[in-house]
């Protein structure tokens, strides 16, 4: 019997999804456009000041990288679900939270990494410099699979529920806020010349908790909403 | 082998069923009947342990199969109302996939194969969303002809099957059955299941 | 412990909560006034803010009991998910609108108490933010709940909801007030803790007694109500309906 490691389990699961999103190549590029066009949207509300457009860019981008992560969960699990290929998951000889881990790892690869790759362009059309540019690289990505996994729940919790879109929002924006503080504060704390050092540790420790924590909440989600 | 102990099913706030008690053993076909509604699907899924029981047991070799999970997972097949593929693959990417989770060790000739027995030679690289729906569950019962598990949980198996297919899986579960599996299946059609002891559960009967 | 396990059934616990209900709606009237007393009229004015500081005892007291109800909400849950009692998840539904309603109460009252104090009805201080952001937890709480249509995954939803909702909290109050104080100007910022002459704690602790009583009496009747919904078609309910026609 070849029977699959818990790593080979892993990455069944992302060759899966991965493989399924290239062949859905459209769902990755919406949710990088929505990112460029609400960081276009500011400037058209406030004004084209650039001195403020600098001042406010950090948590602009950080506001907007979130709303983009956010939109891209409705794909996490919905369509397995749909098609019955979740149920199977749950039925599969692997720890659930291990195929949602890699599942999440998945959705922050084809979500969260080119918002990452993204910013520093959108970082100088708000008029940041670039030692900004590179600690906000540095925020999104220590930041943006926090809010994969974080949200990875709220996904779970909401699956087949009407007003599902909304719904996630709702639930999962009080729960980014440590995450934007913290993300957009590194970067206005060193544009004044402040020590930024706790910030990113205390990022990298909401990414070690939710590594371990959130694919266990997901997963009891996901049975809950299976039934 | 399969034992179901006390089990009561709510749906909402009404019981559908309580007390109910069976047991499953190697080479047995279960027969679960009753009108729409009545709790066949819930049933399954609470032996497959989708579904939490409102009270009661399900356990297997033993031990309770909420204690047992992967281990139970390992030799449990569940066909359901939905097929468990995705559009966008092949016929042979889904069942590989699945062989590779269930952990069954075979090779790309041996699934092909699996596919040809079913109907699907043509259509075995197709993505699967041009297939029909009769096809779609085709593929989806193609994973029992690649084996590898004990239990068979069967929701509607036959449903969108023409007379050959049905033939075909009437031949696969008796051949199960002699090799010392179990089947627990729903169904509306008349089948003819020859071998292994059969057992009905009326859930009509067990109205509460 | 049988003694509990036997309120833990609906049918039990229906003619208990009834039996109660008056006395804890009665102790809350009673404590209101008492509490509305000392506030309003016993406590002496302050001389930095003169009467319109006197609404901080509400404040406090409602931001309070909108921390503690979240948090007896989410043991409720805990206990409802741990051993699938149905009681306990109707306890968790029934806290979250009253919980919701302290929040708004405790936002309102801040408003109220800021515009004459700092002369803008909101600010951006590191309660007030929690607060508000309390009140989108309890919402979002709502909306899960009544989003879903089967009272069981309804409830076990929520339930999760609340658990990992209760664990964030701490995180979400100490990352608002880190951001507070980056954000802090070289000006001295407007806090919400004005140093309180005795009588007007004592005036917060009985409007706190107050609204717990409140809470309970109210919940209670919530309670008994759904499970009046939930167990219609039992004999129980039916007999109920058929006594309380005669």
């Amino acid at each position: 019997m070849g029977q699959l490691s818990l790593f080979g389990a892993l990455r069944t699961v992302v060759a899966r999804d991965i493989t399924l999103a290239m062949r859905r190549r459209a769902d990755v590029f919406t949710t990088l456009f929505f990112f460029i066009i609400a960081v276009t949207l500011f400037p058209l509300g406030v004004g084209p000041d650039p001195e403020m457009l600098r001042v406010i860019a950090p948590g602009v981008i950080w506001v907007a990288a979130l709303l983009a992560s956010m939109l891209a969960l409705g794909r996490l699990f919905s369509a397995d679900y749909q098609d019955g290929t979740l149920e199977q998951l749950l039925l599969a000889p692997h720890p659930l939270s291990l195929l949602v881990l890699g599942k999440v790892l998945t959705h922050w690869l084809l979500t969260g990494v080119p918002l990452v790759l993204l910013s520093p362009l959108l970082g100088m059309q708000l008029g940041m410099d670039v030692s900004a540019i590179g600690l906000l690289m540095l925020t999104l990505l220590l930041g943006t699979p926090v809010l994969s996994l974080l949200g990875s729940v709220g996904a779970a919790l909401t699956l087949g529920v009407r007003g599902g879109g909304v719904l996630v929002s709702l639930l999962v924006l009080p729960l980014y806020i440590p995450v934007l503080i913290f993300g957009a504060g590194a970067v206005e704390a060193q544009t004044v010349s402040v020590e930024f050092d706790a910030y990113l540790y205390l990022l990298g420790a909401f990414l070690a908790v939710s590594i371990f924590l959130a694919p266990l909440a997901a997963s009891a989600a996901l049975r809950i909403s299976v039934e | 082998m399969l034992q179901v102990r006390d089990l009561e099913c709510r749906r909402g706030d009404a019981s559908l069923f309580s007390a109910m008690n069976f047991e499953l053993g190697a080479g047995q076909l279960m027969h679960v009947k009753g009108s729409n509604g009545s709790g066949k699907t819930s049933l399954m899924r609470i032996v497959c342990g989708l579904f939490e029981p409102a009270a009661g047991v399900v356990t297997w070799r033993g031990e309770n199969i909420r204690e047992l999970r992967d281990e139970f997972n390992r030799e449990l097949t569940y066909i359901g109302h939905l097929n468990g593929i995705k559009d966008e693959l092949t016929a042979v990417e889904n069942l590989t996939i699945y062989a590779r989770f269930a952990g069954l060790g075979v090779d790309e000739p041996r699934i092909r194969d699996a596919l040809h027995q079913m109907g699907l030679k043509g259509r075995a690289d197709l993505p699967s969303k041009v297939l029909s729906q009769g096809q779609k569950r085709r593929v989806a019962l193609a994973r029992l002809l690649l084996g590898g598990t004990t239990l068979w949980i069967l929701d509607e198996p036959f449903t969108a099957l023409d007379v050959r297919a049905v033939n075909l899986l009437q031949t696969v579960i008796t051949k199960h059955l002699g090799a010392g599996g179990m089947v627990m299946f729903t169904t509306h059609q008349d089948v003819e299941i020859s071998a292994g002891a059969h057992c009905h559960i009326n859930l009509d009967a067990w109205a509460s | 412990m049988n003694l509990l396990l036997s309120f833990s059934s609906p049918k039990t616990f229906y003619p208990l909560a009834g039996k109660l209900l008056p006395w804890f709606a009665a102790l809350a009237l009673v404590l209101t006034a008492i509490g509305l007393y000392l506030g309003f009229f016993v406590a002496p004015s302050d001389y930095k803010q003169g009467e319109s500081y006197r609404i901080i005892f509400v404040h406090v007291a409602a931001a309070w009991m909108s921390m503690f109800i979240y948090v007896v909400m989410a043991g409720w849950s805990a206990v409802g998910m741990i051993w699938n009692t149905k009681l306990s998840d109707m306890m968790a539904g029934a806290l979250a609108p009253t919980g919701a309603l302290f929040s708004f109460i405790a936002l309102w009252t801040g408003a109220l108490w800021g515009k004459p104090t700092w002369g803008t009805y909101w600010i951006w201080d590191a309660r007030l933010t929690s607060e508000l952001i309390l009140l989108f937890l309890y919402i979002g709480y709502i909306a899960l709940r009544s989003a879903i249509d089967d009272p069981r995954r309804a409830a076990r939803a929520s339930a999760l909801l609340a658990i990992v909702g209760v664990i964030n909290v701490p995180i979400i109050y100490f990352s608002v007030r880190w951001w507070n104080t980056l954000h802090q100007g070289a000006s001295v910022s407007p806090t919400m803790a004005p140093k309180m002459a005795e009588t007007m704690l004592w005036a917060m602790f009985v409007m706190a007694m107050a609204f717990w009583m409140y809470t309970i009496a109210v919940v209670l009747a919530r309670v008994r109500s759904e499970i009046l919904e939930r167990e219609r078609n039992t004999a129980w309910v039916a007999e109920l309906v058929l006594e309380s026609r005669k």
